[in-house]
Parts: C-alpha cells; sequence; structure tokens
C-alpha cells in the first residue's frame, strides 16, 4: 500500500575507487564507461568540446549537449606517485596521479600500475583506458601508447 | 578616502592538539592582536572569521566567537577561501573601511585541525580539491603540489636537492619563532639520509621535509581607517597594494604546471595598485605549505625570473641577510598550517617586521613588506603589500 519510493539515479557514485558525487546530470558518463568509452561533451550551441564532460556550457549558457568520445593519445605532463592515500584509496597504494594533454583538452586520472616506474617521463605519449577496479567501481587509467 | 592601516596583530602559538575550544583557541589571537593595539574592544566596529568550514563542527563560528570576544552587537560574518581565507579576510577588511561602511574591523583567522579525528581530517584533505572528477582517483595535497614540483623539475633542472634548501632555511627561523610548532633544526644532509624522517617519501618526488604540518592556531588583524589609525596607533602600516586571483580547480582546466598563475596575477595587481615592483620588496612571507610553494613563489612573484628561484636559495638571498628575505618566521614549513590562520599570521611577521618588532628575526630596516598566500593547490591567490 505505501507510497512508491522514487527512482534516484546515482549512478555516478560508481566512478573512481571511492566517488563523492552520485547524482549528477552527466550520469549517462558511468553507461559509456561500461561499454568502454571515455566520454566528453559538446555544445551543440556554440561547439565548445568539454572534458570532463558537462551539462551546462558556461560560454552561451546553453545545456543542450552531445557526447563524443575520447580517443588519441595525449602527452603526459606531469605525475606523482602516492606513498599515503586518504581513507579508501589505502588498497590500491602505491599508485600515480597523472595528467595527460590532448591538445584541446587535459584528462586528470591515473597511470595504469603495470607501466614499468622507470619508464614513465614527462612527454610520453599515453592514452586512456578504461578500467575496472577490484572493488569494481569503475575508473580511467593511461597506459603507454 | 583616505589610506587604510593595519593597526595590531596577534597570533596565537600554533600547536599540535590545542587544549581548548575554538572560542579559546580564537580568543588567544584576538587578545594578543587587542594588546598589541591598546585599543578597548568596544572600538571594533566589525568582524570577519576566517576558516576551512570543513574542520569546523561548529556551524557558522562568526557568531559564536563575536560573543565569546565581547563584539556584539557589531556585524560579523564567516568568510572562506581555504588556506588564504585570512588573506581574503584581509582584502574585505580593506573594502569594508575604504568605502565608509566601518572604521574599524577585525580580521580574525583560525583553525581548529585537531577539532576532528585525524582520520576524518585525512578523508577530507582528499576532497580538498574537484571531488566529482579528480578525489575519486585519490588524491591529496603533497601529491597535487608534487605534480607542480615535477613541472617545475622537468622544464627547470629543480632538484631535491634545491627543494632541501628551502626547508633548511625554514627551520633555521623556525627554531627562534616561539610560536612555531616544528623548532628542531633540519639539516641539509638529513635529506639524503634514509634513517631521517625528513628523507621519508609522501608523493614523489615530495618527501616529509617538503611538507608542512597541520596544526591548531589563531591569528588576529586589526584593520582602520586613516583618522582611526593615526589615532590608535604610534606605527601604523598601510595597506599599500592588494591583489587576487582564481583559477580552475581541476589541474585539467590549466596550462602552466612550473608556476601558479594566481599568484602571477595577483603579484601583479598587488604591484600595480602599490605602484612598485618586485624590486621595492624588502621583506616577503610566502606560503610555503610544501618546499616547490616556496620555490614557485620566488618567481611568480618577481623575485628570481622564471627558472633562476633556486639560485635565489643557493645564494641565501632570501636568507635574513639577504637581499630579498623570505619566510624569516619559518614559514608555514616551521610555524605549522593552520588553514585559516596562516594568512593572518604572514601578516603579522611582516606588520612586525615593518614597525622594526620582530626581534632575534629582524630583517635590517624594511620599508616595504609583501605577503602572498595561496588557497588549495594554486586556486585562490592574494598578495598584499604593506608599508609604512
Ligand atoms: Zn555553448
Amino acid at each position: 500500500m505505501g507510497k512508491k519510493k522514487k527512482e534516484v539515479d546515482d549512478r555516478f557514485k560508481r566512478f573512481g575507487t571511492v566517488s563523492f558525487t552520485s547524482i549528477t546530470k552527466i550520469n549517462d558518463f558511468i553507461d559509456y564507461l561500461d561499454q568502454g568509452k571515455i566520454m566528453g561533451t559538446r555544445c551543440k550551441e556554440c561547439g565548445l568540446f568539454f572534458f570532463p564532460p558537462r551539462a551546462d556550457c558556461y560560454n552561451c549558457l546553453s545545456s543542450d549537449m552531445e557526447w563524443v568520445e575520447v580517443s588519441g593519445t595525449g602527452k603526459l605532463v606531469t605525475y606523482s606517485k602516492l606513498e599515503f592515500a586518504p581513507i579508501g584509496f589505502g588498497d590500491d597504494l602505491p599508485y600515480a596521479i597523472a595528467l595527460l594533454d590532448y591538445g584541446d583538452y587535459k584528462m586528470f586520472g591515473r597511470i595504469a600500475g603495470d607501466v614499468p616506474e622507470d619508464e614513465i617521463h614527462a612527454g610520453m605519449e599515453m592514452t586512456a583506458r578504461v578500467n575496472t577496479l577490484p572493488n569494481g567501481q569503475l575508473n580511467y587509467v593511461f597506459h603507454k601508447a | 578616502m583616505g589610506k587604510v592601516g593595519i593597526i595590531g596583530v596577534g597570533q596565537s602559538a600554533f600547536v599540535r592538539g590545542y587544549p581548548g575550544s575554538i572560542r579559546e583557541l580564537a580568543f588567544e589571537g584576538f587578545k594578543d592582536a587587542m594588546q598589541d593595539v591598546g585599543i578597548p574592544t568596544k572600538d571594533i566596529d566589525a568582524s570577519i572569521i576566517c576558516s576551512a568550514p570543513e574542520y569546523d563542527k561548529q556551524r557558522s563560528p562568526a557568531g559564536v566567537f563575536a560573543e565569546y570576544l565581547g563584539l556584539v552587537p557589531q556585524p560579523t560574518c564567516y568568510l572562506e577561501s581555504l588556506c588564504s581565507s585570512s588573506s581574503m579576510g584581509l582584502r574585505f577588511a580593506y573594502s569594508l573601511v575604504k568605502s565608509g561602511l566601518h572604521d574599524v574591523v577585525a580580521v580574525i583567522g583560525f583553525q581548529k585541525m585537531s577539532e576532528i579525528s585525524s582520520a576524518e581530517s585525512q578523508e577530507r584533505m582528499g576532497r580538498g580539491a574537484d571531488i566529482q572528477w579528480e578525489s575519486p582517483f585519490g588524491t591529496m595535497m603533497p601529491a597535487y603540489y608534487a605534480m607542480y614540483a615535477r613541472g617545475h623539475m622537468e622544464q627547470y633542472g629543480t632538484t631535491l636537492e634545491d627543494l632541501a634548501l628551502i626547508r633548511v632555511k625554514a627551520a633555521t627561523y623556525g627554531q627562534i619563532n616561539e610560536k612555531a610548532v616544528y623548532r628542531r633544526p633540519v639539516t641539509f644532509e638529513m635529506f639524503s639520509d634514509p634513517e631521517s624522517p625528513m628523507s621519508n617519501p609522501v608523493a614523489n618526488p615530495l618527501r616529509v621535509g617538503d611538507c608542512c604540518a597541520n596544526a591548531d592556531g589563531s591569528s588576529c588583524i586589526i584593520v582602520a581607517n586613516e583618522e582611526k589609525a593615526k589615532a590608535f596607533s604610534k606605527k601604523p602600516v598601510w595597506i599599500l597594494g592588494l591583489g587576487a586571483a582564481s583559477t580552475t580547480v581541476n589541474l585539467a582546466g590549466r596550462d602552466l604546471f612550473s608556476g601558479l598563475t594566481v599568484a602571477q596575477q595577483a603579484g601583479e595587481e598587488a604591484y600595480k595598485m602599490a605602484g612598485i615592483t618586485a624590486k621595492d620588496i624588502d621583506v616577503a612571507e610566502v606560503h610555503d605549505c610544501f618546499t616547490i610553494a616556496e620555490m614557485m613563489a620566488y618567481e611568480n612573484l618577481g623575485f628570481a625570473k622564471p627558472g633562476e628561484g633556486k639560485e635565489l636559495i643557493k645564494a641565501k638571498e632570501t636568507y635574513k641577510e639577504g637581499s630579498i628575505p623570505v619566510n624569516v618566521d619559518g614559514g608555514l614549513l616551521s610555524k605549522g598550517h593552520p588553514i585559516g590562520a596562516t594568512g593572518g599570521s604572514q601578516i603579522r611577521t611582516v606588520v612586525l617586521q615593518l614597525r622594526g618588532e620582530a626581534g632575534e628575526m629582524q630583517v635590517k630596516d624594511p620599508e616595504i613588506g609583501l605577503v602572498h598566500n595561496i588557497g588549495g593547490v594554486g586556486l585562490y591567490g592574494n598578495v598584499s603589500i604593506l608599508g609604512r
């Protein structure tokens, strides 16, 4: 007899080892990750491309967006290997956070655990791929191109 | 409209695990500033309370502090820009006074980082950036600044040895600053000694010795219009220039990784407003939350050309006797970094220097000083230029 519970679209809680966001207008990003695709959004009004994806365009204030797949390789801008981690990330240690430059946009993420440390250097070509974490969560990591 | 002056400065000792409540902590910095200026509390027309709210259990500390410090019924409010909160407080106090809305305003910064457990604190640290797109990767403040350290090394050939020199300088002065949390000596050799905690990696390339410590503390700056400043203070210090800037939270939105654009931008604005250049600065306090942050500050503020900050520290030009003394109170590296109190402590140091009251840390006869205070990972930047 009770009232039907309102469905909550909290797909974004699956992003990263620990997600601090669950509800966002770009929750489809997670479905694309499930398909092995890393997506950004492009404003249909003014054509501006965003990565990470956004629901709203600050340039023309439109919220009419389309999904566009991120592909190709980027150059490693900088990175750091962590010896300590925040609560909830300890099991991932050691891991390296990093920034890739795709030219028109950049991507913040992690370097794949199997890239040998002595081969990592700024400027190297890398490519981002969807990764399923041991706890079942999804993120993306950078591999040697 | 006349000048705006700083007539009183104060801070608590910066400590680990302050044995009191946040209102009692705030009282210490406030009392120090009020005794410094020697006016009754009723002469304060408004207060601005500055801190980072994620460490507070008290919702809206401004009202609680105003009550405890005897600052009711005057207006009060809370102001936050992460680690630069109290420099932002100075900026807002300036505008309140300059506009004529108030004559005398107190800027009270505080942080009791031990208000919450260290596990909770660590969890909040992980959220000190873009929580949607960065924090899920397991980010921490040292790792972000480590990315800048690597950027600086790649761009300019800066070395870990160069960074160690900055910590050694900080410890030189931390030992003589009775308000500092870390007062032990630090030697260059410790950084290559695996037995020394200084050499332990945190987030490569940064080591324990490259990072400042959390602390509990409070600070207070009393700002007044020209008339009141001259009436209340024998040695008012004038606010000559203020600059402030922001940038994208997500590193993906930035282009520069060997410096902080907010520091460049805020510095240029402050110099322009004061009508001076970097060469005119006699003493500076910069936001050395990490050694690399001080290195970048040298360059972003124009004390050195980009990439040449390491030459400044190698030549000891930023020591007390050098051409541009920087953080001769030990900096955040020695004093500790109670987020909301830090800017006020930096301002206090420069004011004491300009008054010739810095004791053992006193630089020879400075006329113009600079405060560089950064919030987050180069997210917010405030530069304040003060003069006698
Ligand atoms: Zn648009």
